[in-house]
């Protein structure tokens, strides 16, 4: 039997877009729902406002850095762990922790240890680090055994290892953990700046939305995240398969 | 001249009570083409990986007496290549500064069709895959060299091809190479030792 033929992607955006606006038609309040017009005008209020671009540079930068922190901290030790065995015994109760205690509690331990400037980075980091850690030491731990005792039999030194059978034994594991470590930075990263409210950024903006019940602006500061964390997981990831190649 | 001697004496070795080898002796020296013949299961494989070290004896001793540093590599029964890099990366990543990579892209036209040689290896047939383990193996700096069935999924033609290749890289050097046909060992004019 022949598949149907897949939906073009602009006609499923577009049907999403037209439902957005009946429901918005339909709720008729501004403060609870908003439709694709207000938001699109709001949009292009933000654009002309002279904190925008500030407020997009600042958050992006913390958020980035603490992402970037993260994956090359639990790059390394990840590895560091495998081969020393003593290192993941002491680290395994820190990545326990960071991976079970909630976001929220840490965002109120660092704003109380390192105020709100740089939380979005600590957040970031607290969040990315042990995806990429524990991603590292399975994609280690997945090196083909046989590709190994060749290298031993060659007598083939560790920087050659390391590009030849660790890197793409590891590069799918990490590939894998920045995909889900990238949308989970950014979110943990927002939310930290809306319960911290450090000036100029997206999140104070999200947080002022809520105090002018502005819907349309929470909406389109919305757009602006999802547009540039999908702007930074594109290129991040674009990168790192360069790398596996 | 890279001159060794490979002295085995009785080698043991079982698993779980299984004996596989029992008190083994063997004496190789370089310059020669030894071929090992024996059914499978019969031990061929294990004897290999106990002498390259990958495999400790139960008892027994494994001499190699050698004039250089480079010791002994090897073609393992599977190919054991890195399948997204090309066949001269495969090659290069084992020969160090001792061959150019030129003079590696020379010697792998000589087995494989030039087109395959920039492809990663994991698009080679199995055939060719084989071969670029084979040239592996030659173009590493060595004293001597264990082939486990390096001939398989080879066809006459090529096989008759991979042999030459051999009998000229391998000028020497100690070889032993595992086979099940004793027509091989005519066409590599090796000495024939059974299990």
């Amino acid at each position: 039997m022949k598949r149907p033929a897949d939906i073009p992607p602009f006609i499923v955006i577009a049907f999403w877009i037209a439902i957005w606006q009946i429901t918005s038609v339909i709720i008729d309040n501004s403060i609870i729902f908003v439709g694709p017009a207000e938001v699109l005008h709001s949009f292009s209020v933000l654009l002309t406002r002279p904190d925008f671009s500030k407020s997009i540079v600042q958050t992006f930068c913390k958020i980035s850095l603490g992402f970037l922190l993260a994956f090359f901290t639990g790059i390394m030790t990840g590895s560091l762990s495998c081969r020393f065995r003593v290192l993941n015994d002491l680290l395994k109760p820190p990545v326990l922790l960071m991976k079970s205690v909630p976001v929220a509690s840490f965002v109120i331990l660092a704003l109380i240890w390192i105020g709100s400037k740089n939380l979005s980075v600590f957040i970031s980091f607290i969040v990315v680090f042990p995806v990429i850690y524990i991603n590292t030491r399975s994609g280690l731990a997945a090196a083909d055994i046989r590709l190994l005792e060749m290298a031993r039999v060659f007598g083939i030194g560790l920087p050659k290892k390391i590009r030849y059978i660790y890197v793409p034994a590891l590069m799918p594991y990490l590939i894998s953990g920045c995909n889900v470590a990238l949308g989970m930075s950014w979110k943990s990263g927002i939310a930290a700046e809306v319960i911290g409210v450090p000036s100029n950024t997206i999140g104070e903006h999200l947080y002022l939305s809520k105090i002018n019940l502005s819907t349309a602006d929470l909406f389109a500061w919305t757009i602006v995240i999802i547009l540039i964390s999908a702007l930074f997981e594109k290129i991040f990831l674009t990168l790192l398969r360069l790398v596996n190649v | 001249m890279n001159s060794c001697q490979l002295i085995i004496k009785g080698l043991s070795k079982s698993y779980q009570a299984l004996p596989v080898l029992e008190a083994f002796n063997m004496e190789l020296h370089s310059g020669r083409i030894y071929c090992l013949m024996g059914p499978s299961g019969s031990g061929k494989t294990t004897l290999l990986r106990l002498i390259l070290g990958l495999e400790q004896p139960d008892c027994g001793s494994i001499t190699l007496k050698k004039s250089t540093d480079a010791g002994l590599v090897a073609v393992f029964q599977e190919n054991r290549l890195c399948e997204s890099f090309s066949p001269v990366d495969n090659i290069c990543m084992v020969t160090g500064s001792v061959l150019s990579r030129e003079a590696v892209l020379r010697e792998s036209y000589r087995l494989l069709p030039e087109e395959s040689l920039r492809r990663p290896v994991r698009t080679l047939s199995g055939g060719m895959k084989r071969r670029v383990a084979i040239l592996r193996a030659l173009l590493a700096p060595s004293c001597g060299i264990l082939m486990d069935e390096p001939f398989t999924g080879l066809d006459e033609e090529t096989k008759a091809l991979v042999i030459d290749y051999i009998k000229e890289k391998s000028a020497g050097k100690l070889i032993l190479i595992t086979t099940h046909q004793e027509k091989d060992v005519a066409l590599l004019g090796g000495i024939l030792l059974t299990f």
